[in-house]
């Protein structure tokens, strides 16, 4: 479903941020293009949300979203979900864009913890919604000591957590946020998506900027950059499988949530993708269906 | 006839040459033009009381921070001299990491308290690129076992262990890249005496395998007469007397070391 552009509301600036803040975001992101997985830090602003609820994703998106572009936000993959909802409506009434749950149709899709499953192409954009950009932030908790890690490529220490992982659970555990390393120089944490997407990051067509507004810092992927999932070389990089299919679409390959479907330990599972599951459906693809009803 | 070369043998010079290094916090002295050499597989003790100037002096030799003046010269395996002040800092951690060790006095400052202790042992081997699980394991498993650690606790916390236990797993993770020097700020400090003596004698062991060389700050006398081949006493940051160990401690010359050796309790 797309709607189309309207007037913004009368009494905001074009996408509620003022230009000078704009134009600080905009040169932050031209900064974390030239250096690609190296958080820039810049002025976050108050927003009308609270931290963690997409401030940072939201300030990039503004920063960059004009009149012809048509923007589409998910949440954990859905399109319907509070958040997307509301940031939907948002950028609807302060820069009276057109709207899209369409992944094709967009030109701007801000996510938080989910890439489209659709292959996404280089005359698009993502935005991603960033807690913690600071991947070492659980090993090392100083700023001063985690940037001059940085600096220096010293990143052995993201594999002890790895190592840690094996050693308690006879494989790696961390299953999303997992990191990677951009373009063979900077370590960078994806922000909280499953690790069945990092493999979409890697020469990934869209630019992919990311945006952390608690922490202040803007981060980014250019277009067909080499994205790396860190590993061991008897432990390889894996992505999660279910041995299930989406009880709606029927579609075994893309990422399943499970829903609860009462209290007696039903339970089916479903794309996580809103867009993609419908588009299957669309397209006459079918499902098993969830547990009958009325049982 | 045909040797091998040792990594010892090739060089005739000291393995780490220090000159003129003084530090002050201020007014404050720290340690004061001090020079000395260390040769390979040489056991350097450093004695004194609280203040004056040991750990500062440890800090220096070991680069943890830059002294206000001196030079530290350094024999790389290559045989080359490098000057280590004048380093970058990608190439002083590197040294840290691979070459030397630092074993702290208390061992919650040289280990990660919030991951196993098989992790980190491993973290040295794994920041100089190890990237095969099962190999970090093995060698993990073998160092732990060298510092005669239960090995059915390699995944445990080190919060959850003894102060002396802690202490072994801060030592293997020292050793585990196979160091050619090594320092250490008080090894024994805080453990009761067995425990004292059960460590003196692990670390008297591999200084004498492996060859190391080693740098010891202690104020006990017990120990540096255990460990060190060589002794240095400072006092208010400079060295007064030094020589080797058995010498320095049974015929003390300077009027401090006379008075540190007869304060020790007589049994």
């Amino acid at each position: 479903m797309t709607v189309p552009a309207t007037t913004q509301d009368s009494g905001y600036n074009f996408a509620y941020l003022d230009e000078q803040t704009k134009r600080m975001i905009r040169r932050a992101i031209l900064k974390a293009v030239a250096i690609p997985g190296h958080q820039v830090p810049f002025g976050s602003r108050e927003m009308p949300l609270p931290y963690g609820w997409g401030t940072g994703g939201i300030q990039v998106t503004a920063s960059i979203i004009g009149l012809a572009d048509v923007l589409k936000v998910i949440d954990q993959g859905a399109d319907d979900t509070t958040n997307a909802v509301s940031i939907r409506r948002f950028f609807a009434r302060t820069a009276g864009i057109a709207t899209t749950e369409k992944t094709e149709d967009a030109t701007v899709i801000q996510t938080r913890h989910r890439i489209p499953e659709m292959d996404l192409r280089d005359d698009q954009v993502i935005v991603y919604q960033v807690p913690i950009p600071e991947p070492l932030r659980w090993l090392e908790a100083r700023e001063t000591e985690t940037r001059k890690m940085h600096g220096l490529a010293d990143y052995g220490v993201m594999h002890v957590k790895l190592y840690e992982d094996i050693a308690k659970y006879g494989h790696i555990e961390t299953s999303y946020d997992y990191p990677v390393l951009i373009n063979g120089r900077y370590l960078m944490s994806p922000s909280p998506i499953p690790k069945f997407d990092n493999p979409k990051m890697h020469e990934m067509g869209a630019l992919q900027l990311f945006g952390a507004g608690r922490e202040k810092r803007i981060y980014a992927i250019p277009p067909y950059t080499r994205v790396e999932s860190l590993d061991f070389e008897d432990h390889p990089f894996q992505v999660q499988t279910w041995g299930a299919v989406c009880a709606i679409c029927g579609d075994g390959e893309s990422f399943l949530d499970e829903v609860i479907t009462d209290d007696t330990g039903g339970s089916m599972f479903v794309c996580s993708d809103t867009d993609h599951c419908g588009r299957r459906v669309a397209a006459g693809h079918k499902g098993p269906g969830g547990p009958e009803e009325g049982e | 006839m045909t040797t091998m070369p040792s990594v010892d043998a090739r060089d005739d010079g000291p393995l780490l040459t220090a000159t003129g290094i003084s530090h002050s916090y201020g007014d404050r002295i720290g340690c004061r033009d001090v020079t000395l050499d260390l040769w390979p597989g040489e056991v350097l003790g450093v004695v004194g009381e609280s203040g004056s100037g040991k750990t500062t002096l440890l800090n220096c030799l070991s680069a943890r921070f830059i002294p206000a003046a001196g030079a530290l010269t350094y024999r790389l395996r290559t045989g080359e001299a490098a000057d280590v002040y004048a380093m970058g800092e990608a190439a002083r951690r590197m040294l840290m990491r691979t070459d030397w060790g630092f074993v702290h006095q208390n061992p919650r400052d040289g280990l990660r308290m919030g991951v196993s202790a098989g992790a980190n042992v491993g973290e040295r081997l794994m920041a100089v690129g190890a990237r095969h699980y099962g190999a970090i394991r093995e060698q993990v498993t073998d160092w732990l076992g060298r510092v005669e650690m239960d090995l059915g606790r390699i995944d445990d916390l080190p919060t959850q262990f003894s102060g002396g236990m802690q202490q072994r797993v801060q030592i293997a993770r020292n050793l585990v890249s196979g160091p050619r020097l090594v320092f250490m700020d008080e090894p024994t400090g805080g453990l009761d005496v067995s425990v004292q003596a059960r460590l003196l004698d692990l670390l008297r062991g591999l200084t004498n395998d492996l060859g190391l060389s080693a740098v010891i700050v202690t104020h006990d006398l017990a120990v540096a007469r255990l460990l060190s081949h060589r002794l240095m006493v400072m006092r208010r940051g400079e060295v007064v007397e030094q020589g080797l160990t058995g010498q320095v401690l049974d015929d003390p010359q300077h009027a401090y070391t006379q008075l540190l050796v007869s304060s020790v309790l007589q049994t």
